[in-house]
């Protein structure tokens, strides 16, 4: 057997005892693209953060890669939601990329520039974004937009076997938007995806599986939106709420799929 | 250039370049991690060292180094510890540590100190010893940024992806700050206590906008402190004013003639 990139077991999280995450069970094989969906608050981020090791659980095990969080790190790419960038952080676009490359422990931290091999993997990351004529731009000059390519660029520079992205289409247009979540669908056929996103269309292009989160979590084999996903996403009960809550322009590519009745077999992701 | 001759004015010199030093390496790094307040309270609370040294009649610049570092080490672990908290607990240490010093001084025998000089700096009295103290202080500092540069740079950047990458970010941050403590102490000795944090942010403020990298914001940031202490020396022999609060005044008339000045674009 495989052994899984990601595993949950009995994880509760909870901060000043308010829960936030209870009971989560998780198992990522090797190769999946997972979207984690659910309300704004309702444990997504959280989650992520408890994977890579900036929170701890309450109880439960977590295993990333075969190692405990935050033990795993030179083989994972992150794209942190709020990018805790100064405005003003002097720093050109190529060598931010560069920083996706720091290698964790002391030897990581120690040394003045980065090797010349480095810039050319740094340079690669940009054009795979799209971001290669900015290299030498100051990144505090950049739209918000081009900021996140920049910073998955980093995410992804150093060919990680585990890809994990917080919100990766916020701020960023929609034109973009589909060429980024393309570029994920092409980043998952090297490696394993994870992306948070409470935005339920992200869901269209590549993703294998869907996780949605609120408090609990359901896991979906499969990429089909279901009555409870947009329950969980966007509140409101069954009889009395249309499920599609989207206004938008062009043509229609919306599919509405009915409700599954209530066996939750195939929410829990059980094989049949 | 007279006034080179006198062997105070040699010192006040040399006391004010190894400070400019340090304050362009130090300070861009505390501009960065947006840290200026932690270090004014690392500043305020090293005034109890001031104290000690006085009260038990030990030399100042060590026992108040030792104080100082001991203090940024609490200030270390509590904002690691409660993030949510870090700006009243900061607070009160700030304030007590002051207090402390207050108290200490008052219960000093035969109290004639010049409190003037700590809180606003005796560059123009800095002894020969102090010097060789302030320059070692310096190479360490220097040394230790050059070392972790990446760990420094990655982690200021952007400290969330640093610790996903497992940088021991915890222990980078507390190095910053006992570097902070022990950079504070020696510029106490330059402009005084309550003028620490403007040329520890001032210089640095204004080469972030103009640089393209950390390590040119260091380099910048040290010149313009270099520049502002000597001219600020200068004005304080010829007008007979404050060497410390000349230095500042220098500082703060560059930094708003250079808000005037449009940034290079790129």
């Amino acid at each position: 057997m495989v052994e899984p990139v990601v595993q949950i077991q009995g994880l509760t999280y909870s901060i000043g005892g308010i829960p936030i995450l209870e009971d989560v069970e998780l198992r990522i094989e090797r190769g999946d693209y997972l979207a984690v969906l659910g309300p704004n608050g309702g444990g997504k981020s959280t989650l992520l953060k408890l994977m890579i090791g900036l929170l701890k659980q309450d109880s439960g095990s977590i295993s990333v890669l075969g190692a405990p969080p935050g033990e795993a790190g030179g083989r994972i790419g992150y794209l942190p939601q709020h990018t805790h960038v100064a405005q003003s952080f002097p720093i050109t676009v190529l060598d931010a990329v560069c920083m996706g490359m720091v290698q964790p422990g002391f030897g990581g931290i120690a040394g003045l520039f980065h090797p010349g091999e480095a810039k050319d993997k740094a340079r690669q990351a940009l054009e795979r974004v799209n971001m290669q004529k900015f290299e030498s731009r100051n990144l505090a000059r950049l739209s918000g937009g081009q900021k996140q390519r920049v910073f998955i660029a980093r995410a992804l520079v150093d060919c990680p076997e585990l890809l994990l992205l917080d919100e990766p289409t916020a701020s960023v247009d929609s034109a973009s938007r589909d060429s980024l979540l393309r570029l994920l669908a092409e980043l998952n056929e090297e490696m394993t995806v994870i992306m948070v996103s409470h935005d339920i269309s992200s869901l269209a292009s590549g993703v294998k599986s869907v996780a949605c989160v609120n408090k609990t979590l359901h896991f979906h084999r499969a990429p089909v939106l279901t009555g409870d996903m947009f329950k969980m996403s966007y509140g409101g009960s069954d009889n009395d709420c249309c499920p599609v809550e989207l206004v938008t322009h062009g043509h229609v590519p919306h599919r509405v799929l009915g409700p599954h009745g209530h066996d939750h077999g195939s929410d829990k992701g059980e094989e049949s | 250039m007279d006034i080179l001759g006198f062997e105070f004015m040699q010192n006040a010199l040399i006391a004010g370049l190894l400070a400019s030093i340090i304050c362009g390496v130090i300070g861009s790094l505390v501009v960065v991690n947006r840290m200026v307040f932690i270090s004014g309270g690392i500043a305020h609370a090293s005034y109890g060292g001031v104290g000690l040294a006085f009260l038990l009649g030990l030399p100042v610049l060590p026992v108040t180094t030792a104080f100082t570092v001991c203090m940024a080490m609490i200030m270390a672990l509590v904002t690691l510890r409660a993030r949510e908290r870090v700006d009243t607990v900061i607070g009160v240490i700030w304030a007590s540590g002051m207090a402390l010093g207050i108290i200490l001084l008052d219960l000093t025998p035969g109290y004639n100190v010049d409190l003037m000089s700590y809180l606003f700096g005796s560059i123009l009295a800095v002894p020969r010893q102090d010097l060789w103290l302030m320059a070692g202080l310096a190479v360490v500092v220097f040394g230790l940024v050059l070392v972790f540069y990446r760990g420094f740079l990655v982690m200021s950047f952007d400290e969330e992806f640093a610790r996903s990458r497992g940088v021991p970010v915890d222990f980078l941050y507390c190095l910053l700050i006992v570097m902070v403590g022990l950079c504070v102490v020696m510029i106490i000795r330059v402009v005084g206590l309550i003028l620490v944090i403007a040329l520890l942010t001032i210089p640095p403020f204004m080469a972030e906008r103009r640089t393209r990298s950390l390590s040119l914001m260091m380099f910048l940031a040290t010149t313009l402190s270099a520049i502002f202490t000597v001219t600020g020396l200068w004005l304080s022999y010829s007008l007979d004013i404050t060497s410390g609060a000349a230095i500042i005044a220098v500082a703060a008339v560059c930094f708003f003639t250079s808000l005037l000045i449009p940034q290079k674009t790129g």
